[in-house]
């Protein structure tokens, strides 16, 4: 049912002592959707990403996940074997130095084909030939297949990642800056790679990133935070375009213009 | 300020009213500058409003508000949209999406580009975006830009290096090759030479013809007399004094 | 061979108190319970290194009655030195009959082969284990490791042998074949030879597991089932040798690689002992064999 969210977050908010991590974050998600979550250093988006994803707990607040086969389910309540599948199965997650995601000692064909296994896969011959399409998906050759990530370059590394997530047909990803660190052009590559990978299987997505035209090029809608606080959110081309807030202001002013 | 209705008991496909915006530029120490009060307007079925006015009184801000591009004040932004009147001021994102993909078209004055995609693909992308497959939707961009003289060259290449009028055709191509109901066109010709002007003037006609409410800025007088129904003056909406 | 007698023994019967025996019975009680799981022990120290069979040593002691008939081999053979050394400790520490023919023994203790004869119920054979965790070369971490156990995670065990087939073109393990018991925990069989695993598989006898360095109990009730992990399009199997025993000319039976010369000849023979003994004393006789005198 695509009318209803596929995420329901409310209030949330985790504190390291007296600080404030993130705080008071609601909002849903639908299919297909990709939100931004933008930010400065220390604007708590990276907090807020790690209590999203489970690899963080929260201390108040809510996150609710549609469940496949039944309903809304707290995900605070579910046993860490469950979470745990859901982490492998209908949820993934890239990280921003892909060597955090990937077994590096490990051919770029296994590493695709692990959460296959995970799941039960037990023909060799099956589970090389989704690892080669996947391969080509992400646009890495289909030679390389036994070659290691160490012997990649950064670029290819994420893709690999991403191929790595994908291949259980998650319904959706974080992504906690995913072209930080590559070249520009390796950038706008691995970008586009994802915009369609989006499209083609109406991911939901949450991205974390501190670059606007990341943001602007690939999400629908958009977050700013700033000090643990979202100070504003919106429709991506809105924010971007008519900000509202002091600190959104300051943000979009500040891009560089090549 | 007058508006007419089209055939007796249909609803306007766009009605804007009272819309009212002002920025708020906190960088600049919270200086405020109004940009419009109390505007209102309405496009009927197969009709080309065209705004008017000098430079710099609101146009081209009042199309972004109405396309939801900028957020305003207060005032209202009816849409007939799947049968129904949508407020879209009030709309949530999911919404504005749904309407733009479906309802409201959008020819923006300058081309936003995507790198590595090429210029058919980027024209094709609002008919794949409604369900059309890759190769139906490519042969109507092709089409397109071929009716509006881009070099088939060009076709494959994304359009980040096309001059200023390359860039507009392809912006043209992919505002006009849905059939939204509705289409916001701001400035579509300022770039191009006398033959394409004239194609873009044919695209409008059977946009009217075929039902499309049109609203548009033409700076060049010659375009705005061939497809104008109806000339709105956003001068009398200014809330502030027009540039000199 | 005469052991000491009671007055002289200054260890307590099998060398272990009483205690530490109750407390790895416990460990083994548990073992069995839940087959395939590992159960941490406290492992005490042993006149021995570790890497010489500690964990082995311990649950035979934990078990051994004076009523029992104690055979013990290292690589198949009851006559290499760990074997040897072994055996003596038991004879020197609970005065113990002591065999060498698998079918007389009650507790055969063993380090990376099980015998050619077929157990039976009653028997119990104790396993050396160097590393209890099949998991730990692709994941370093025992954290990691006890969760993915905990939670049935074994998708990495698959991904061990999809390597070793995108690499050799076959699973190339030949030893330490992982296994999965009773469809739910996978284990580490021991540095066995894979040729060996199918005959844990419904065993009539009990199998129990030490790895005394890493401090790990785990065990097989009689009639488990144990399945070596594989693909479908790539099962499981074992290896197979082109010749028979050179001395018994047993087949179907694992065979050591023995060099006879500076030339480079060399004999395969089987490498349990005991089994060529009894093949040789039924007169058999393999190519390289000598019929046997009669004993």
């Amino acid at each position: 049912m695509d009318d209803l969210p596929l995420l329901k977050i409310h209030d949330l908010s985790k504190f390291y002592g007296n600080r404030i991590g993130c705080t008071n974050v609601s909002f849903d998600l639908w299919p297909g959707e990709v939100l931004a979550v933008v930010g400065e250093s220390g604007s708590g988006k990276t907090t807020l990403l790690n209590c999203l994803s489970t690899r963080l707990t929260a201390d108040a607040g809510m996150i609710q996940y549609r469940m496949k086969d039944r309903g809304y389910q707290d995900i605070a309540r579910m046993s860490e074997a469950e979470r745990r599948v859901l982490m492998r199965t209908e949820w993934g997650f890239v990280h921003q130095n892909p060597a955090d995601g990937l077994r590096m000692s490990v051919s770029a064909g296994a590493n695709v084909g692990e959460r296959l296994m995970a799941v039960g896969a037990r023909h060799y011959g099956n589970i090389r030939a989704e690892a080669v399409d996947w391969l080509g998906r992400v646009e890495i050759d289909e030679d390389r297949i036994d070659d290691q990530p160490r012997a990649f370059s950064g670029g290819m590394r994420q893709r690999l990642q991403i191929a790595r997530n994908l291949v259980t047909s998650p319904r959706l990803v974080f992504m906690d800056e995913p072209t930080g660190g590559l070249d520009v052009s390796v950038q706008a590559r691995l970008l586009d790679l994802l915009r369609g990978l989006v499209q083609d299987l109406s991911l939901s997505v949450i991205i974390v990133t501190h670059d606007l035209a990341v943001a602007r090029l690939i999400s629908h809608r958009m977050m700013v935070m700033k000090n643990g606080h979202v100070i504003e959110q919106g429709l991506t081309d809105r924010v971007l375009d008519d900000p509202r807030e002091p600190y959104t202001q300051l943000l979009v002013s500040s891009i560089l213009q090549a | 300020m007058t508006h007419q209705t089209g055939d007796a008991g249909m609803q306007p496909p766009l009605v804007v009213s009272r819309l009212a915006k002002t920025f708020t530029m906190h960088l600049r120490g919270g200086l405020t500058l109004p940009v419009v009060q109390n505007a209102s307007l309405l496009v009927n079925v197969g009709e080309c409003v065209v705004l008017g006015g000098p430079s710099g009184v609101g146009k081209s801000s009042i199309l972004k508000m109405i396309y939801g591009n900028y957020a305003i004040n207060s005032g209202e932004i009816l849409i007939s949209h799947r049968g129904e009147t949508v407020d879209l001021a009030e709309a949530d994102p999911r919404k504005v999406l749904e309407i733009r993909r479906e309802t409201l078209g959008y020819v923006s004055q300058f081309l936003r580009t995507v790198p590595r995609v090429g210029a058919l693909d980027i024209v094709a992308e609002p008919l794949v975006a409604r369900g059309v497959s890759l190769a139906g939707a490519r042969d109507v961009a092709a089409s397109m830009l071929s009716r509006l003289n881009l070099p088939e060259a060009l076709w494959q290449l994304p359009p980040a290096t096309f001059s200023g009028g390359e860039q507009q055709r392809v912006n043209i191509a992919r505002g006009f090759i849905t059939d939204h109901s509705i289409l916001l066109l701001d400035e579509p010709t300022a770039s191009l030479d006398a033959q394409n002007r004239a194609v873009v003037v044919a695209m409008i006609a059977e946009k009217k013809t075929r039902g499309t409410a049109l609203l548009g800025i033409f700076h060049d007088e010659d375009v705005r007399n061939q497809v104008a129904d109806r000339i709105v003056d956003v001068s009398s909406f200014s809330a502030r004094k027009a540039a000199a | 061979m005469t052991g000491l007698d009671a007055s002289q023994i200054s260890y307590n019967f099998a060398y272990l108190d009483e205690q530490t025996k109750r407390m790895i019975r416990r460990a083994i009680l548990k073992a069995i319970a839940i087959p395939g799981y590992q159960v941490p022990f406290a492992s005490r120290e042993m006149p021995m290194p570790y890497g010489w069979g500690t964990g082995g040593v311990q649950v035979t002691a934990a078990i051994i009655g004076p009523d029992d008939v104690l055979k013990v081999i290292d690589q198949g053979a009851d006559d290499t030195t760990n074997a040897v050394s072994i055996r003596a400790f038991f004879q020197k520490v609970a005065n113990v009959a002591v065999t060498t023919k698998t079918s007389q023994a009650t507790i055969i203790q063993t380090r990376h082969r099980i015998p050619e004869e077929t157990l039976k119920a009653g028997q119990t054979l104790v396993y050396q284990v160097p590393i209890p965790e099949p998991l730990r070369f692709l994941e370093p971490r025992e954290t990691e490791t006890r969760k993915m156990h905990a939670l049935e995670e074994y998708g990495l065990m698959h991904v061990k042998l999809y390597e070793d087939i995108a690499r050799n073109g076959e699973i190339a393990t030949t030893y330490s074949y992982p296994v999965k018991i009773e469809g739910r925990y996978v284990m580490s069989p021991s540095p066995i030879p894979k040729f060996d695993n199918p005959k844990m598989h419904m065993s009539a006898a009990l199998q129990l597991f030490g790895a005394g360095r890493e401090k790990r109990i785990y065990a097989l009730p009689p009639f488990t089932e144990v399945v070596s992990l594989d693909f479908d399009d790539h099962p499981f199997k074992i290896q197979e040798f082109s010749k028979p025993c050179a001395l018994c000319g047993a087949r179907n039976v694992y065979l050591d690689e023995v060099v006879l010369d500076d030339r480079g000849s060399r004999m395969f023979v089987c490498s349990d002992t005991d089994f060529c003994e009894d093949r040789r004393a039924a007169g058999h006789v393999g190519e390289l064999g000598v019929a046997m005198e009669a004993a």
